[in-house]
């Protein structure tokens, strides 16, 4: 084991002091990186490392130079090259990557949600861009970044068929609800929902795509409202203060419930990179057969990764194959990626807005479309994933999937839209009901 | 009888006057509002006018500009929340006529006075609304995840105006006891109260205090007498609920509705701090390790008279930078006292030092009461135990040497007729060794020590006679010549059980002497105040000192 290089400034004696405030904060949670005790104008590399769940490595790192006291501010200095440059706070986490020689086309995503995500830090002496681990360092430390907030309660929902995780906030509540949907890549992920318990939302992650349990022919509009009342009728939800979150597919599930559904009446919509052009009124198993006939639009890049863009344009004008916005009563924020290579959420959203002037509920309609960014827009400080291993569920093939997006301007759309996300539900679901009579 | 109350007949120049009745305000949270609206059945309404529930208001002529005559006004109260069914049981209305006579009342539900103030006083509110911003009030802890010794800042917003609140902390311990502490505050201008810069008025702290929620926390009214609340397990952080409650309450806080309510936890071990057992050469222990591929300057952890193998404050020196082993020494079933002489300590001092993540030398050694005494007597007498430092706390030399721990306890019961017992029936420990003896054999020869050593002392300490052990300390390293060795901090008012910051401070607690087999009440001491300020301080002195003596440059060592 090589013993630490400890570099020893010649005015105080000290070794190197990195410290991140807090050493423990919520993921979407910025934090503050210094370096103190360097000698001064002194190369350094700041390094972060985290090992998943699945046991891989991702590493991001930034190169800069110390000024006259010997001091590195990340949130001040700028980073001269690394994954990432110039001045950003949080680019050791939006930059990680998979350290060389890993796996391909791998993605990070925490499934065990009452564990932190743990990071190590590290300080380097000159810029380095490899070979971090036979490399003595000059100092290090290590960070965990939680999805859940302290008191924040998580409970298995497992009623009337339906699948889900609630995540309620600490204290009697009760609370605005928030029913989680993600996309089609199934499962039950959970980490979205438990963050946003941690701002005060009684938020439900629903399973709906499932190999074992459930069979696609069973999953039909009954099975959102199902799960929607189970929500808004738990003791500590609001009835009257409920909301639909949903990403990709589900976004898809959110238009159609907030249109269609005579059960379904939330204050308020997110879709996050979807699209209305879906079949309606069908279970899902007969939307997969539908989308299914389109994959002869879905083309392969030269790196054999899938781009599904194409596989609604153009945006048909048959109403019979879009779901009618017209119909929708509450306010509905879209958050698009420019760059979205699985759906043309870009192209559906202007049919929407265009769908809704006619309709007269265009009033009701936010789209933040972020340039450059592309289809997983998720909670912010987390990597950017431009193609990644998928299941298709229709095909039951695994391939690579091209989700788009350039690190940078992805990792802005996240850090910009969750903030706005946030303060739309916390207009819509906690402001005084006095202002909402007006 | 109603409650609100609205002028009749008011003319086209007149003001509406509209208000709750008198003897009316007493009954009503300030947090009601009270508006009021014109009504034009389409449920659209327009606001005129809102203000609190204690105001009559009055509306100016020019308000009703654009409306015509025969519009008719509704006034209406609340407490704003939305959020519970009693809510709606609040709101109320009068209706007149612009130019007209009071029409009708009309109530959701028809409560008399007495009503309305349980239904009130029930709800509490628990989302105020100021008129301003609409917002409820946020109550925030920064971080919200910290370790034991950090400071946290506590902010709440959006309260209205001069609002008086009561913040409350509240903890149940491992063994299910809840202890709980609480300040009241007023609200500055903008409905904000920021614990770190405003003063508590009354409660279980009292000024400014940024950590008082936490240092002054207490056994909850009906609790088991003579409490102590320790951590066992250490990989677990201690979770307070921190709320936010209308007025100034000093109790009942479970039956009432706070405002605003958040979770906070507070660690003994940073991220990335191991835990490891220590199992070796029949030395019992539990060894912490910094994060990262060291190596640590190493630490041995003693702790006193009443035995067990306490981890905590050894979790949260690693979390410092220190690799530190808590030691077990008097364990009731494994080791038997006759076995535990010098050399029990000199392994376990060997096995932290030759531990990988260990420099050799770069050692010290950490004691409080009972365990002071066994580093002054390793550190004066052996020839293996050499740090390059030393921490004493509450601790003293006036103990036999050279003698097995049993033999220790032996000679320590001898003195059980200087043992008092005050009023309250608690045991005074102090005097069992006063007057502090001439005779070189009845104490450790502090003159041989040759490392630095820090001494720490409550004035007020009711176990044991350390500031008078200090004293006689002094006179002993003056007289050997390494007088420039030691440092005392003596904190006036403080008592024996001087720990890591921000936990509570205990005068008494139920006490079982290792080997003595009966329950007593010991007397620590100390006030909760200065007590709490002397964890504070010496701790930071504490890690000073150890950072100055294991982790300055070697350069700067041989100057």
């Amino acid at each position: 084991m090589l013993a630490p290089v400890r570099t020893v400034s010649t005015t105080n004696g000290t070794s190197p002091l990195l410290t991140v405030q807090p050493r423990r904060g919520l993921v979407d949670e910025k934090f503050q990186i210094v370096i103190t005790n360097l000698l001064p104008n002194q190369e350094v590399t700041l390094h972060s490392l985290h090992q998943s769940e699945d046991k891989d490595f991702w590493e991001a790192f930034g190169h800069y130079i110390s000024d006259e006291h010997g001091t590195v501010t990340v949130a001040k200095d700028e980073s001269l090259g690394g994954t990432y440059e110039g001045t950003e706070q949080m680019g050791l986490l939006w930059s990680l990557r998979p350290v060389p020689g890993s796996r391909s086309a791998l993605r990070l995503r925490k499934t065990n949600v009452l564990t932190p995500l743990v990071v190590n830090i590290s300080v380097y002496s000159g810029h380095l861009s490899q070979g971090f681990s036979k490399t003595p360092v000059l100092a290090m430390t290590v960070t965990e970044r939680w999805y859940a907030a302290p008191g924040v309660q998580r409970v298995n929902i497992r009623e009337n068929g339906v699948r889900g995780t609630l995540f309620l906030p600490p204290g009697p509540g009760p609370y605005p609800g928030v029913l989680d949907l993600w996309g089609g890549g199934g499962g039950l992920v959970e980490y979205r929902s438990a963050l946003l318990a941690s701002h005060g939302f009684a938020s439900m992650a629903l399973e709906y795509l499932s190999p074992d349990e459930l069979r696609t022919a069973d999953v039909d509009v009954s099975y959102f409202e199902n799960a929607y009342q189970i929500l808004k009728n738990h003791p500590k939800v609001q009835k009257d203060k409920m909301a639909m979150l949903g990403l990709s597919f589900g976004s898809a599930i959110t238009f159609s419930m907030a249109a269609y559904s005579t059960i379904i009446k939330p204050q308020c919509c997110v879709c996050i990179s979807g699209s209305h052009v879906v079949p309606v009124d069908k279970s899902l198993f007969e939307v997969f057969e539908e989308i299914k006939k389109n994959m002869d639009k879905v083309r392969v890049n030269e790196d054999n990764h899938v781009i599904q863009r194409g596989m609604i344009l153009p945006i048909p004008s048959d109403p019979a194959q879009k779901i009618d916005v017209g119909r929708i009563k509450c306010p509905v924020m879209l958050v698009n990626g420019g760059d979205d290579q699985n759906w043309a959420s870009v192209e559906s959203a202007q049919d929407i807005e265009m769908m809704m002037e006619k309709a007269g509920n265009r009033h009701l309609l936010t789209v933040l479309t972020y340039p450059d960014a592309g289809h997983l827009i998720e909670p912010p400080y987390t990597p950017h994933f431009r193609a990644t291993n998928f299941i298709l569920q229709e095909m039951k093939e695994k391939i690579v999937m091209l989700w788009g997006g350039q690190t940078k301007p992805h990792a802005y759309a996240q850090e910009d839209s969750w903030e706005k996300i946030l303060a739309f539900f916390q207009e819509h679901l906690y402001s005084s009901s006095l202002k909402a009579k007006l | 009888m109603d409650a609100l109350r609205i002028n009749k007949r008011p003319k086209r120049d007149q003001d509406l006057e509209y208000g709750l009745h008198q003897g009316m305000e007493d009954a009503l949270s300030p947090l009601c509002m009270v508006g009021i609206r014109i009504l034009n059945y389409l449920d659209n309404c327009l606001i005129l006018a809102q203000g609190h529930g204690r105001s009559v208001c009055k509306l100016p002529p020019d308000r009703f500009n654009g409306q015509q005559e025969g519009t008719r006004v509704g006034v209406q109260y609340k407490t704003v929340s939305g959020l519970n069914p009693i809510f709606a049981a609040c709101v109320r209305e009068v209706e007149c006529d612009l130019a007209g006579e009071s029409l009708q009342h009309r109530n959701d539900i028809n409560l008399g006075k007495q009503d309305i103030h349980v239904a009130v006083t029930q709800l509490f509110v628990s989302r105020t609304v100021s008129t301003e911003s609409r917002r409820c009030p946020l109550l925030t802890v920064q971080p919200c995840r910290g370790l034991v010794d950090e400071k946290f800042q506590v902010v709440i917003k959006n309260l209205l105006p001069n609002q008086e609140v009561t913040l409350d902390s509240l903890h149940q311990s491992e063994d299910k006891d809840f202890w709980e502490a609480f300040g009241h505050y007023i609200s500055d201008e903008q409905g904000t109260v920021t614990v770190a810069k405003d003063e508590s008025l009354g409660g279980t702290y009292e000024g400014k205090e940024q950590m008082g929620l936490l240092w002054s926390l207490r056994p909850v009214p009906g609790s088991r007498p003579a409490l102590r609340l320790r951590k066992t397990n250490v990989l677990t952080p201690i979770v307070i609920n921190i709320s936010v409650y209308n007025g100034h309450l000093s109790q009942g806080f479970n039956q009432t509705s706070s405002l605003a309510t958040t979770v906070t936890e507070r660690w003994y071990m940073a991220p990335g701090v191991q835990r490891v057992n220590i199992r070796e050469k029949g030395v019992l222990g539990t060894l912490f390790l910094p994060p990262g591929p060291g190596p640590y300057p190493g630490v041995l952890d003693l702790w006193g008279g009443g035995g067990g193998l306490i981890e905590y404050r050894s979790a949260l020196l690693a979390s410092h930078g220190f690799a530190c082993m808590a030691l077990e020494y008097l364990a009731p079933a494994k080791l038997k006292m006759t076995d535990v002489d010098g050399t029990y300590f000199e392994k376990a001092y060997q096995i932290l030092q030759n531990h990988p993540l260990v420099q050799k030398d770069k050692m010290a050694i950490l004691g409080l009461c009972f365990g002071s005494a066994i580093t002054f007597s390793m550190t004066a007498y052996s020839r293996v135990i050499k740090p390059q430092c030393c921490v004493c706390i509450s601790g003293s030399h006036v103990v036999p040497v050279d003698k097995c721990l049993f033999e220790v306890f032996e000679d320590i019961k001898k003195f059980k007729d200087k043992v008092q017992v005050n009023e309250d029936n608690h045991l005074v420990h102090r005097n069992t060794i006063l007057p502090i003896p001439s005779d070189p054999t009845l104490k450790v020869d502090v003159g041989r020590i040759k490392c630095p050593l820090l001494l720490v002392n409550g004035t007020d300490d009711q176990n044991w006679a350390t500031v008078e052990s200090a004293e006689d300390m002094e006179m002993m390293m003056n007289k050997a010549g390494n007088r420039h060795l030691l440092t005392v901090l003596t904190y006036p008012d403080a008592g024996h059980l001087i720990e890591p910051p921000y936990t509570p401070h205990f005068r008494a607690t139920n006490f079982l002497l290792h080997k003595m087999k009966e329950k007593v009440v010991m007397l620590w001491g100390g006030q909760t105040k200065p007590h709490a300020y002397a964890q504070e301080d010496s701790w930071e002195k504490i890690l000073a000192f150890f950072q100055e003596h294991l982790y300055s440059s070697n350069v700067n060592a041989k100057l």
